[in-house]
């Protein structure tokens, strides 16, 4: 995009509103509204990788030593991968805190 | 040179889509639209068209092949009427919106119910907020010229929305008339290549009717309209031009004896030529009454609307379709909100008539007037009145 979307006017947009630029989608914040995120405990995590998995924003990766953390600019607070853990070693916190 | 034929609107439609070189038809039938894709079958199938005949399970899927089609840079056709149209509805947005260029012939029927597959304008009044070009013809003539027009406005680069071209249900479709076809020779050049500027193609990708949230949508349906708006210019160039080519030209209105009119009857379709003998009849007992007939519904025609009834004292518009629940009919409702802001405006009144294939002849026409002066000229204590309902 060539601008930030709050920043176009109706004259920048393309015909049609026609997307030209490939995977522009991941420019777009969808972390912006959720009320709560997954905090990992690595205590518990056996980095079996269930929460990858599931998560269908897909915004959970890995870190260098192996352990799963998540993108908080796409992540919609879901829940799924806390509650998907087998070790309950995600937890949801409010997003205020 | 051209061909005089006697022909029914509907194939004089087929032979204009053959003419034009559309390249996918995808279409369901629906009475009284069936000819016109029963003929374009036809041609199809015999080899007379190079085109694609998409036969599909429901209106819904007939339009949503046409966005596909179009998006893809094909010349796309369809044709439908009454419950189709509406069964369309939600693809006609998208359609116009995505800014995909295509023809469609609706042979403009009542909704139901009752069930009814005669004439009368609901289909099309239901669905004027889509955001397509709309436009009416009211003979096999113009219903040939005007899908030529259709096709070249749709794919003006300027212009690139989708084009909706009204004849109304059995008095026009299933009517067989005089007309004058084109030759392809004589066509030629008429009708440039169709060529979108971003079709679907993986060599280039794009990504076509995503989602936008609040932050864009407002600025996405302003740029809609103002485009829309601004088909204006490019419809009236292209109806000029086949005039200029061909001897018949289109304008946005047509008067008739309007000059020095103190009461003009409005109307749209072809009941206005029924219309237009009542007017003589008047005239020629010297009452001074004109005629006005509106072809380009979308976008309005604020401007010729305004200066053909300025002059007048009384304008009595005829709807061939009611709002339910609202002011009365959709024509009148426009007319008036045209010339509300107007310094000089005329008194209006609305009749409603024709619903569902029911006939409205040229003394009925006379009566309106008549009845419209009076009811203009005491107290209006009505929204409209309804012609030849029995009480």
């Amino acid at each position: 995009m060539a601008k930030p979307d709050y920043e176009m006017t109706w004259k920048d947009l393309e015909i049609g509103c026609i997307v030209t630029e490939p995977g522009s989608a991941s420019q777009y914040k969808t972390g912006d509204w959720k009320s709560q995120r997954p905090v990992w405990d690595k205590t518990r995590c056996i980095k079996c990788g269930i929460c990858y998995l599931f998560c269908p924003e897909p915004c959970i990766g890995q870190d260098a030593e192996g352990y799963f953390e998540n993108n908080l600019f796409y992540c919609k607070g879901c829940g799924i991968c806390s509650k998907e853990c087998p070790t309950s070693a995600i937890r949801m916190i409010p997003e205020e805190s | 040179m051209s061909r005089r034929v006697g022909m029914e609107a509907s194939f004089a439609i087929a032979e204009a889509v053959k003419l034009a070189e559309a390249e996918v038809v995808a279409a369901y039938p629906i009475t009284p639209q069936t000819h016109i894709v029963e003929r374009l079958s036809e041609m199809v199938a015999d080899g007379e068209i190079d085109a694609e005949f998409i036969c599909v399970e429901s209106e819904h899927s007939a339009m949503s092949a046409c966005v596909g089609s179009s998006a893809v840079g094909a010349r796309t056709f369809t044709a439908t009427a009454g419950q189709g149209l509406e069964l369309m509805h939600e693809v006609l947005f998208v359609a116009a919106s995505s800014r995909l260029p295509m023809v469609m012939a609706v042979s403009n029927r009542a909704l139901s119910g009752p069930l009814n597959v005669w004439g009368d304008q609901s289909d099309v009044m239901a669905a004027r907020d889509c955001g397509w070009i709309q436009y009416f013809a009211e003979n096999a003539q113009e219903s040939f010229d005007l899908t030529l027009c259709a096709f070249k406005i749709a794919e003006d680069p300027q212009v690139l929305f989708p084009v909706m071209l009204n004849i109304d249900g059995f008095f026009v479709s299933h009517v067989v008339e005089p007309l004058y076809l084109l030759e392809k020779e004589e066509f030629e050049g008429f009708l440039p290549p169709y060529k979108y500027p971003f079709p679907l193609d993986p060599r280039r990708p794009v990504t076509m009717g995503a989602f936008s949230p609040p932050v864009l949508y407002t600025e996405a349906r302003k740029a809609l309209e103002v485009a829309l708006q601004g088909t204006r210019e490019t419809i009236l160039r292209v109806w000029k031009e086949f005039g200029d080519r061909f001897g018949r030209s289109y304008k946005p209105i047509e008067t008739y004896r309007t000059e020095d009119a103190d009461t003009i009857l409005m109307g749209i379709g072809c009941y206005t030529e029924t219309a237009s003998v009542a007017v003589d009849t008047m005239r020629a007992r010297g009452e001074k009454v004109g005629m006005v007939h509106l072809r380009l519904w979308r976008p309005f025609p604020f401007l010729e609307i305004r200066a053909a009834l300025q002059g007048a004292q009384k304008v009595l518009v005829f709807d061939r379709c009611i709002i339910l629940g609202g002011p009365g009919g959709p024509l009148c409702s426009e007319i008036k909100s045209a010339l509300y802001s107007e310094e000089k405006k005329p008194k209006i009144f609305n009749f409603i008539g024709g619903l569902g294939g029911r006939d409205i002849t040229p003394q009925q026409f006379e009566d309106m007037i008549t009845r419209g002066r009076k009811i203009l000229d005491s107290k209006v204590t009505v929204e409209y009145e309804t012609i030849g309902v029995r009480e």
